[in-house]
């Protein structure tokens, strides 16, 4: 017995590595013919690899529940999905370009805040968001950029077109799961690496580095580089200590820094305190200063905030950074690029309708059953309405909290987000996925090659979070054969 | 190097020699009990006094045989000294500072707690025992190993190695106070098998030091002989007077710090009469709070910046 791909079907959905005729596109061809030659048994052998090897690299999440907190192996499908790189190269265009844009939209808004002035998006929109920090007016971090580390969420809809699903701008996570799920596929189909050109994605690491060691306030050869984390309960911590090690930067706590009167940040060292110039946070603005913002906040440095506006340490991202991934905002980045840039958005929006405009919200409230609803400020696929799998007792929930604060939630069609061929037991079946390229800015730009491809590894289901229940896929960049 | 994460490398080092420790003196018992004539008062108990654990033991159990003494000391989650528990600390002392310990350490140190985790059984019971605790040993082993040909040998290494030395000299101090302990309460028996060689020969084995002694000393093995040897060979790892130089030397490579006791230490390690009697008892007694009073200062010293 082995795979038959005749018995594959794609159903109504644009489909990754299958074409509608059972055929697969070009980039998966030796891909999925060399899973048609395994026999199930073989098949079988592999995944267990897969999961053997995951264990072993302690490749690991953390799920809050509430019997505490649980350390979670990380699931994953062993078929990777893959892109062509000609069409990648466009995205990767488009990613830059919007994070560019992006940026300077920040810039703008903690200084003179000619875009509301000129009136492309109310002003009110933007200086009433809870992820607009006045703390933060009038200062520049280095080059001017705000977001250094941007993780864009992007799906394909039927038309096989990436759309930007949304920009996660404030601590996104995933990257090194994008690296690990490429070191357990080359220990698991390690022969399908000699045949195809496959793009390399083990270049994350230099790049970050040398995005964040251009950010030192002090110009020495020797930057001290810290990545901070709110601790080992933290569901990203693995990914935290990871980073860290990958690009030889300590691994601190709040705890273990401390601001001096001279308005620096110190780290505490057997040898004494030792000054920090990069601070890669991994904590939201809320806990970073108890200070100047959560007062209750044990996670933090007392005086961040000071040593960074004085110019003293580089965070990165920087505060107030998250005010352009409100959802909101978001509606309005095609016009930002255009105000910024002078260019046409390469990548395309999801069409999104904004409840704090009247006849928008008319819309999406008459529409409940077909749109996808989400709060404007959450992440990780938490209180969203998903329309067509909705209950009536649940679009009225939403219809209630629209009305109640329609600045918080948006409208957008449901989408029908693609799949790829995902193994369930030793047979493909269709699951849907998304794709978080990661986007670096700092002196320059830098795109990952693919980036964390995410199922949701239920039957129908759209929702590929980690902690609900999604897994991932190893993404394979392809170069064409001649 | 950031005072936490230098705190951490040394419960590291402690945890996993703690571990191997453990494994080796439960392996040694095992093997001994076996053919010993009943007379000769060594139990299995004794293990849980050598770790300190009678409480802990008492609050679990009440009879003290080999069963209940190899759980708690193998496999028992609630007794923070058991081999398993120190294997997790170990870990988790890993996983919150891969940053600045060699990758495939992380990989080994999970394999080896993954693989307690699936055959502690074998642990327990005696029909594999033997081969379990082997591979416990062996893993501990990789990882030193490893440790010692691929870890730059910086500051982080320096407390890996306090922390491994502390826990041995402490531990070899524990050994040979249970070996006197024995010694003492079986002196007036009259028997063919001559129980001093059994228990001496046990206390070698638990410090993996039977070979080293013979090549070393060229003598039977008795008493002060033995006692001679762990406390003060020059040469052989698990001398306490060898770990003693180990954390000199470490200490001297460290950022600079006074550690009082070192001389302290020293002073005591220079003493070398000793006869078979309760005065050794005090003496080993002395060292064991020597090293915790080492412990106090290097805690003060590098770990406890505020």
């Amino acid at each position: 017995m082995s795979i038959d791909w005749t018995e594959y079907s794609t159903g109504n959905f644009y489909d990754e590595l299958i074409a509608d005729d059972h055929v697969p596109r070009e980039p998966a061809t030796r891909l999925v013919n060399y899973l048609g030659s395994m026999s199930t048994a073989e098949i079988n052998k592999r995944k267990k690899m897969a999961e053997s090897t995951i264990q072993e690299m302690g490749v690991s999440f953390t799920v809050y529940t509430e019997e505490g907190n649980i350390d979670r192996a990380w699931p994953f499908d062993i078929i990777p999905r893959t892109i062509s790189a000609t069409h990648w190269e466009k995205t990767a265009k488009g990613l830059k370009q919007r994070l560019k844009a992006l940026n300077m939209f920040i810039n703008d808004l903690y200084h003179d805040q000619n875009i509301l002035n000129d009136g492309i998006i109310p002003a009110d929109l933007v200086l009433k968001s809870k992820n607009f920090r006045p703390e933060c007016v009038g200062v520049t971090p280095p080059h001017g950029v705000w977001a250094n580390i941007c993780g864009t969420d992007l799906v394909r809809d039927l038309d096989g077109q990436f759309y930007v699903l949304e920009d996660n701008l404030r601590v996104p996570s995933g990257v090194s799961y994008m690296l690990e799920n490429r070191e357990i596929t080359k220990r698991v189909l390690p022969e399908l690496f000699s045949e195809d050109s496959i793009l390399p994605v083990n270049n994350y690491p230099a790049h970050l580095f040398d995005m964040l060691a251009s950010l030192s306030p002090r110009d020495i050869p020797q930057p001290e580089i810290v990545v901070l984390t709110p601790g080992i309960f933290n569901s990203a911590y693995f990914e935290h200590a990871f980073l860290a090690q990958q690009i030889g930067a300590e691994l601190v706590e709040g705890s273990d820094l401390i601001v001096e009167d001279d308005d620096c940040v110190y780290m505490k060292t057997i040898s004494g305190l030792e000054r920090v110039d990069v601070i890669y946070r991994r904590i939201d603005d809320e806990f970073l200063d108890p200070e100047v913002f959560r007062e209750d906040s044990m996670l933090g440095v007392p005086g961040l905030m000071r040593a960074w506006k004085a110019g003293n340490v580089a965070l990165a991202n920087a505060p107030g950074a998250g005010v352009a991934d409100d959802k909101v905002i978001y509606a309005y980045v095609p016009a930002i690029i255009r105000y910024y840039l002078n260019e046409e958005p390469l990548l395309p929006n999801v069409e999104t309708f904004l409840c704090s405009d009247p006849e928008q919200r008319q819309y999406v409230l008459d529409n409940l059953d077909k749109l996808v609803v989400k709060p404007a400020n959450e992440s990780g696929g938490y209180g969203m309405l998903v329309g067509p799998h909705s209950t009536k007792k649940e679009q009225e929930q939403f219809a209630e909290l629209i009305t109640k604060s329609p600045r918080n939630y948006i409208g957008q069609p449901t989408l029908s987000l693609s799949t790829a061929p995902t193994l369930v037991g030793s047979t493909p079946e269709p699951r849907h996925l998304d794709l978080r390229p990661f986007i670096l800015q700092g002196k320059k730009l830098y795109v990952t090659t693919g980036g964390l491809t995410r199922v949701a590894m239920k039957k129908g289901s759209l929702v590929v979070n980690s902690s609900q229940g999604g897994g991932s896929k190893d993404t394979w960049i392809v170069e064409e054969k001649d | 190097m950031l005072s936490k994460v230098a705190e951490r490398m040394y419960w590291f080092s402690r945890y996993i020699e703690r571990a191997e420790n453990t494994a080796r003196m439960v392996g040694v018992y095992d093997n001994l009990l076996f053919d010993l004539p009943r007379a000769i008062n060594i139990s299995w108990f004794n293990l849980v006094v050598i770790n300190s654990s009678e409480d802990v033991f008492n609050a679990r159990y009440t009879v003290q045989d080999e069963k209940n003494v190899v759980k708690l000391l193998l496999a028992d989650s609630t007794n923070p000294n058991s081999m398993a528990s120190s294997l997790q600390m170990a870990r988790e002392n890993v996983r919150t500072s891969r940053d600045v310990l060699p990758l495939p350490l992380w990989e080994l140190i999970n394999e080896l707690c993954m693989y307690v985790a699936e055959h502690i059984r074998d642990g327990i019971n005696r029909t594999n025992r033997h081969g379990f605790l082997d591979t416990v040993i062996k893993s501990c082993q990789q990882i030193n190993g490893l440790l010692a040909d691929n870890m730059s040998k910086d500051a982080a290494w320096q407390f890996i190695r306090l922390g491994r030395n502390l826990e041995r000299a402490d531990m070899a101090s524990r050994i040979l106070d249970a070996g006197i302990t024995a010694q003492l309460s079986t002196t007036d028996i009259e028997q063919d098998i001559d129980p001093s060689q059994i228990i001496w020969g046990n206390v070698l084995r638990s410090c993996d030091g039977a070979m080293n002694f013979r090549r070393t000393m060229r003598v039977t093995v008795e008493a002060t002989k033995v006692c001679d040897f762990l406390l003060h060979d020059k040469h052989f790892p698990r001398s306490i007077s060898f770990c003693a130089e180990q954390i000199e030397t470490a200490v001297s490579l460290l950022p600079a710090c006074d550690i009082a006791e070192l001389d302290k230490l020293k002073a005591l390690l220079a003493q070398d009469n000793h006869e078979l009697d309760e005065s050794l008892s005090d003496y080993l007694n002395e060292l064991q709070l020597s090293f915790a009073n080492l412990h106090q200062e290097f805690g003060q010293c590098w770990f406890a910046l505020e």
